[in-house]
């Protein structure tokens, strides 16, 4: 099993679908030529061509519809938005389209596009830069989203994305991009809708998507370290399907739940998993659920204060022990 | 065209004709939600263009849609049982008036946001160009829709990558109750625009089928041979509202209407040319739409009889893995919530 980041992982998904299925193409902007604004797409263009690797204008609404109506037609488009945060030009392709071509025809058509790139904030870029717009588009019942936080899920997800038959966001993490981990070389998919115990721990289940899966990590071997509590932590790596059995059967042991997501807080995903978590196992709880999410305002350009704006280690772990006090 | 297709244009015009006059009946009903919007008026628009397609080409359109589904063989069953919200419409009653589709006959809808499926087309043709296949995609929009963003992004996709697409244009001077004059700078000519793209584009009579069929040709012709898009419009015009929540009060006069319908009418017309030309008879004519009528009177019974879809099928249709669900599919989980 080889070491390789986030990024390459990526590519690797890519790489290997584009090799398994002739209809597969990647497009956005800067992709191919550039080797992509994140270096993502880097050497595709070079190893598959000008047909399957599109550089597009700045033009969201336009390539993002045009990919949509060609998925309609059996092409498989995986489009890359430089930025999560420059969908909202193409809003009305994005759900109005791909979100409810299938159930407006009752079944007859079907749009398998992916559309990936960038979610997050922590890059000092400034508040229209720095959407996570997870739940906003999760909302929608026709879409599916998938928030990978390391580079075996980034392949795993991603593959799994390109090979769905459903309109599936990929929203990935600039700040994850060179992470490393352990990538089999062989073929495999991490379904879409199944969460990860990425620590198994017995006195706090900490709930986490993205990069706040890394940031609850490093606070559990904290709270262990320091404070001597066992924390287990699920990654739920899949906004929507959502896998509510592994919450539920964590909670269920641990009894106690922390919410953590980079997200502003109203309406965030946490908001809909603590109604689960209320709504299917409140027998089960010695306290009540908390969250930790982004301070709820636009983001924030000054990197000092954007860092305090998004869930830190410190923050976790002092909500943590508020769960558990 | 030989004197067999003629006929047959003709009958399709007049089935639209009457399945649009049946539609408002059953409207004021009360049994069509919604918005309905007819295209009474614009039939020769549909006819011309459509009776050209081959089997690579195809089309897709706004919410003003019951004439082209009409023109690619949909069945007024269908179609009508879709604007009641039966189980038995072409949609399942999921999409109503403005969401039409018959993928099966290359119809891709039917969209209800004004200039959305501009690019929708555009990729539709993209698909067919990158399969390595002759066809096109007929991207139907009203004058309307020509302001949106999305049109323009489209466009410009289309010319810069040599798509196969064909822009038609719509134009029946008001975007829902607003002139043209009113919405649009440079009104004159919004084909022309076309020029800032570097397109081809053209203006069309669209109250005449044959000059309808004719310049249409050529931009298919384009599509085909040189992979080039077009932009075309067709001057055309509707004798309801924008919808049938439309009173028609305030932004055309009643004298407007009535010089459209009594002078330009495209129906009248065509019928016209083909009894000069000895096509039609009287007879046949009168035969033509009573058969069309009666087709309509039936439609409506079918509509009428067929059931509601369950309250179960309201979550059927969302996901093709939640459809379909077994080994192969890649998604698991929770994914229709309570």
């Amino acid at each position: 099993m080889a070491v390789i980041s986030y990024r390459e992982a990526l590519r690797a998904a890519m790489r290997d679908e584009l090799n398994r299925d002739k209809n597969v193409v990647i497009m956005g902007e800067e992709v191919a030529q550039f080797n992509g604004a994140y270096k993502v797409t880097e050497g595709l263009l070079k190893e598959f061509g000008p047909k399957r690797i599109v550089d597009t204008p700045i033009s969201e609404a336009g390539f993002i519809g045009l990919g949509i109506g060609a998925s309609m037609l059996g092409i498989r488009p995986v489009m890359e938005l430089m930025f999560w945060s420059f969908s909202y030009v193409a809003f009305d392709q994005i759900v109005n389209n791909a979100g409810n071509i299938r159930y407006m025809s009752g079944g007859l058509i079907n749009c398998p596009i992916v559309i990936r790139g960038p979610a997050n904030g922590g890059t000092n870029v400034g508040a229209t830069h720095s959407h996570t717009p997870e739940a906003i588009l999760a909302s929608h019942p026709g879409i599916k989203v998938v928030c990978p936080a390391t580079p075996y899920d980034a392949k795993g997800l991603l593959k799994a994305a390109i090979r769905d038959n459903d309109p599936v966001y990929v929203m990935e993490n600039t700040i994850l991009y060179n992470d490393k981990g352990e990538v089999p070389d062989e073929d495999y998919i991490v379904p879409i809708g199944v969460a990860d115990v990425k620590r198994v721990g017995t006195d706090l289940t900490i709930v986490a998507h993205g990069r706040a899966v890394i940031t609850s990590l490093k606070a559990a071997e904290i709270l262990e370290k320091d404070h001597g509590v066992s924390v287990e932590v699920v990654d739920l790596r899949s906004i929507r399907p959502l896998d509510e059995e592994t919450i539920l059967k964590s909670v269920r042991k641990t009894h106690r739940a922390l919410l953590v997501e980079e997200n502003k807080p109203f309406c965030g995903v946490d908001a809909q998993v603590a109604y689960l978590i209320q709504s299917k196992a409140f027998d089960e709880l010695d306290a009540p659920v908390h969250r930790v999410s982004s301070i709820d305002a636009p983001q924030i350009y000054c990197k000092r204060m954007e860092d305090l704006q998004m869930p830190s280690v410190e923050r976790v772990v002092a909500e943590a022990l508020k769960v558990l006090a | 065209m030989t004197k067999e297709a003629k006929i047959a244009l003709y009958t399709k015009m007049a089935r639209i004709r009457h399945f649009e006059q049946r539609c408002i009946r059953i409207y004021q009903q009360g049994k069509i939600g919604g918005f309905l919007h007819l295209y009474v008026g614009q039939e020769a628009v549909a006819a011309g263009t459509i009776s050209l397609l081959g089997k690579n080409d195809h089309l897709i359109t706004g919410y003003r849609d019951h004439g082209h589904g009409l023109m690619v063989g949909m069945g007024m069953n269908e179609c009508m049982a879709e604007l009641t919200g039966k189980v038995t419409g072409c949609s399942q009653g999921k999409g109503g008036s403005m969401h039409y589709f018959a993928p099966d006959k290359n119809y891709w809808g039917g969209h209800g946001i004004v200039g959305g499926q501009a690019p929708l087309g555009t990729g539709l043709a993209y698909a067919v160009k990158y399969q390595g296949l002759k066809g096109s995609c007929l991207t139907f929009m009203g004058d309307g829709a020509v302001n949106q963003g999305a049109v323009h992004e489209a466009y410009n996709l289309a010319s810069l990558w040599d798509l196969p697409v064909i822009f038609v244009v719509e134009n029946n001077g008001y975007s829902m109750g607003t002139s043209q004059e009113r919405s649009t700078a440079h009104p004159g000519c919004l084909a022309k625009r076309a020029e800032g793209y570097n397109m081809a584009w053209d203006v069309i009579n669209g109250h005449d089928v044959y000059e309808v069929r004719a310049k249409t040709a050529l931009a298919l012709k384009r599509a085909h041979e040189e992979s080039k898009p077009t932009v075309l419009e067709i001057f055309t015009y509707r004798y309801f509202g924008h919808s049938m929540a439309d009173p028609d009060k305030t932004y055309r006069d009643k004298e407007e209407i009535k010089t459209y319908r009594d002078k330009k009418d495209p129906v009248l017309l065509f019928e016209q040319e083909l009894l000069r030309e000895k096509v039609l008879t009287p007879e046949l004519s009168q035969t033509i739409n009573d058969a069309a009528m009666a087709e309509a009177d039936k439609a409506a019974i079918f509509a009428d009889e067929s059931p509601d879809p369950t309250l179960a099928d309201i979550t059927k249709h969302i996901y093709w893995e939640e459809d379909n669900r077994g080994p192969k599919t890649t998604s698991r989980g929770t994914i229709i919530f309570e």
